[in-house]
């Protein structure tokens, strides 16, 4: 590749034909500040508007300052970073901004994380010279984000990752010029819309313009309450990425001290969703199996790919753009709902609690588990299965508030029996976990035969589409992976067309899968983040003693005791669901 | 915002349907169909727009983006009686803005808008070539010349 040659800040560097100035300087440490663009390079995430002007940077022999994000470095290129009419030139814009900006740091949720915050720090900014009107407009709360667009900088990244990366297209620039907003078309809520609350538009929002639901306080008073028992379960996306806000170096598990720390903080039980996971490949890789043999003894009426049911913000885009199509997901509910049922019935149950006096959190590294447990169906009587689902973000929160020190805990275990997990439900944090959980039990019991070998590598990786295909003693199975919402699209259209030559598809909504939800701490546009995070959880299934979930000693216990058989009938009740037709729920608010 | 409901017709969701096919459903030429889809229904209603957004593959609010930032796209009909007021050059000098500003008074609607009852909407035009009978008013087809704004309430009285 053609080589340039340029000099920024008197230091020479040399890059391939095509870099932009942004990513030379980066390349030379030198950290040119930025606001509107974003990058998450190895999941194909990239905005770049060149709208914010913050990038400025000063190129000789040309008259106006250049935005370093989208210029492209040429041959003998002399660039200066920091010359005073660059200094004054950002200051500027940045006190344009402030100016139409709520002063609200100190209560605002993104504070300590705002990019726009750090950003007037970094430039030293005292005062703003400007005054003008400020926008207001109503705040938007649904049941797992709050807008508040008093505080959008109209970087537009939410747009590029509703629009492009996920193409559910709920959020858009709208108006012109000081009326202009992001936002659902025709300014409806977001709960009318058909936002999956996948909550990538918060992971890249810089901003306290998007944010989640805050339920730590209703926690905390649960926690408070003598009558109530509170049994928390945590995601295994969480453990890899909780320790980030502690300032551990991302990619360090914090299982053990998490445990710990959710008992200080008082939960009666700490559990784990990866129990859950677990039973989740015992029904979902039954239902796998079952079809597969119906089909390939000719039953027409089996429907193939499966597709995997454990993402809600994925489930919501199905029903929403797949209606016809409502009988392909595996109707195994998500680890979430699963662990909520068993623990709302077989467990208050054998601790002699009424379902009424329990209160399930969860700990999860997502936005669509708040909507998810809110969903009618996951509740007997008006009482849900799981009462409050908490982001990664929030438990940081409750541990900080209660003054925990977590970096000096020891490390403790989960509780038992829904404690108890294997290696396999350890990886469904990451995209292809999943499908790899389900295709080391699906093989060993269509098989009959013991896995040599337990890792598939063929199934891991980032890149957005995989697919691979596993030999099950002469039985090839075609398996699809798409993470991101735009590429679950792209498969579930060769569905309809027909052309799908797959048997099992895992679809994940966020990128990198839960390890890079919308709820995890934020990873300001660094993709080594994401990875980290995936090489975690992959060490952590490694160095579990039992990684199949068919082994889970306490998931066999629980099938004797109390469900009987995967697909039977108490499982069928309580870890099964069904989807709805939602093509008729977006409401144009009057 | 408030938006008024409607549904469109088996008829006119062909007649759109055409309307983005004689422009290739291409999403580049959304201005375009959206200006055809205008002149077809007087304004752009969002079941309109929801049916172009299918066609050319954009999301809704994408659409609805575009027909907000444009100021010749609206999404209020047309009253009964349109008013439009001159605000070409000459209209202008001669006091056309003090006009337009009685009509808001008398009508409680901003310019793009329709009174509740549906019986006017008031726009503004740029120079109708009527400049010697500045300011120049338009209600449906008949023309007002040398309107002055103690004028308007007697303009209004002819429509009741
Ligand atoms: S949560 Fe996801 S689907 Fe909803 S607006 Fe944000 S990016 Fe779009
Ligand atoms: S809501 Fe946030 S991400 Fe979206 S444009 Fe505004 S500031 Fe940017
Ligand atoms: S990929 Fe994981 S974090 Fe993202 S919406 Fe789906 S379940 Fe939630």
């Amino acid at each position: 590749m053609e080589s340039i040659k340029i000099t920024i800040d008197k230091k020479i560097i040399e890059v391939p034909k095509g870099t932009t100035v942004l990513h030379a300087a980066r390349q030379l440490g030198i950290e040119i500040p930025t606001l509107c663009y974003f990058n998450l390079g190895d999941m194909n995430i990239e905005n770049k508007p060149g709208g914010c002007r913050v990038c400025v940077v000063e190129v000789e022999g040309r008259r106006n300052l250049a935005p370093a994000c989208v210029t492209e470095c040429t041959e003998g290129m002399l660039v200066n970073t920091h010359s005073i009419r660059v200094l004054n030139s950002r200051r500027t814009v940045l006190e344009l901004i402030l100016s139409d900006h709520p002063y609200d740091c100190l209560v605002c949720a993104k504070s300590g994380n705002c990019e726009l915050q750090s950003l007037a720090q970094k430039l030293g900014i005292r005062e703003i010279h400007y005054e003008g009107e400020k926008s207001t407009y109503r705040k938007d709360t649904s049941p797992a984000i709050i807008r508040d667009i008093d505080k959008c900088i109209m970087c537009r990244r939410c747009e590029m990752m509703c629009n492009d990366f996920q193409t559910v297209g709920v959020l858009s620039a709208i108006n012109r010029g000081f009326q202009a907003v992001v936002a659902p078309a025709f300014e409806m809520n977001l709960d009318h819309s058909t936002c999956t609350y996948c909550g990538q538009c918060v992971s890249v929002c810089p901003t306290g313009a998007l944010t989640e639901v805050d339920h730590t306080r209703k926690v905390v008073n649960a926690l408070a309450d003598p009558t109530k028992t509170v049994i928390v379960q945590t995601a295994p996306a969480v453990r890899a990425a909780l320790g980030e806000e502690f300032g551990l170096e991302p990619g360090t598990l914090v299982t053990g001290k998490m445990a710990a720390a959710l008992r200080q903080l008082g939960f009666d039980f700490v559990f784990d969703t990866d129990f859950a996971a677990d039973l989740t490949i015992m029904e979902e890789g039954t239902e796998l199996l079952d079809r597969l043999t119906r089909h390939l003894n000719g039953d027409t009426s089996v429907k193939l790919p499966i597709l995997t049911s454990c993402c809600p913000g994925w489930v919501k885009f199905f029903e929403h753009n797949w209606p016809d199509m409502l009988d392909i997901p595996s109707t195994a509910k998500s680890p979430q709902q699963m662990f909520g049922a068993i623990a709302k019935n077989y467990f208050a149950d054998k601790i002699k609690v009424d379902r009424k006096d329990m209160v399930v959190v969860s700990i999860m590294p997502c936005l669509a588990k708040k909507y998810e447990c809110t969903r009618p169906e996951f509740a007997v009587d008006g009482n849900p299965d799981v009462d409050y689902a908490l982001s990664t973000r929030e438990l940081a929160h409750l541990i900080k508030q209660a003054n925990i020190d977590f970096l000096s805990l020891p490390d403790e275990d989960f509780d038992n029996p829904l404690g108890e997990s294997t290696g396999a439900s350890v990886i469904f944090g990451t995209t292809g976990g999943v499908i790899e959980a389900a295709t080391r039990t699906a093989y060993e019991v269509f098989t009959g035969k013991k896995l040599e070998k337990i890792s598939f590598e063929e199934l891991r990786g980032l890149e957005n589409i995989r697919h691979a295909t596993i030999d099950f003693n002469g039985l090839p199975i075609n398996i699809g992976i798409a993470h991101g919402l735009g590429y679950a699209r792209k498969l579930l259209e060769d569905i309809k067309a027909g052309k799908s030559e797959f048997h099992a598809i895992e679809i994940m909504a966020c990128p990198g899968g839960c390890i890079g939800g919308g709820g995890q701490p934020y990873n300001h546009g660094n993709s080594d983040v994401i990875k980290a995070r995936q090489t975690a959880l992959y060490k952590e299934d490694i160095e579990k003693p039992i990684r199949k979930s068919h082994e889970n000693p306490f998931v066999q216990k629980l099938y004797e005791e109390y469900l009987g058989k995967p697909m039977g009938e108490i499982s069928h009740h309580l870890l099964h669901t069904h989807y709805f037709d939602r093509t008729n729920e977006v409401i144009i608010d009057e | 915002m408030s938006h008024i409901k409607i549904q469109l017709k088996p008829r006119q969701v062909e007649q759109l349907q055409e309307v983005c096919q004689s422009f290739n459903n291409k999403p580049g030429e959304l201005i375009n169909v959206l200006h055809k889809a205008q002149s077809i229904f007087g304004y752009l209603p969002a079941e309109v727009q929801e049916v172009v957004a299918k066609e050319l593959n954009l999301s809704v609010a994408k659409v609805y983006g575009v027909v907000t930032f444009y100021s010749f796209f609206t999404m209020q009909p047309k009253g009964i009686h349109p008013i439009s007021i001159c605000l070409g050059t000459a209209c202008y000098v001669r006091g056309a803005e003090k006009v337009l500003d009685e009509f808001k008074r008398l009508l409680k609607v901003n310019v793009g808008e329709t009174t509740p009852d549906g019986k006017f909407s008031i726009s503004c035009l740029r120079c109708v070539g009527a400049c010697g009978l500045a300011p120049v008013v338009t209600i449906g087809e008949k023309v007002y010349g040398r309107v002055s704004p103690d004028g308007v309430k007697d303009i209004l009285k002819e429509f009741e």
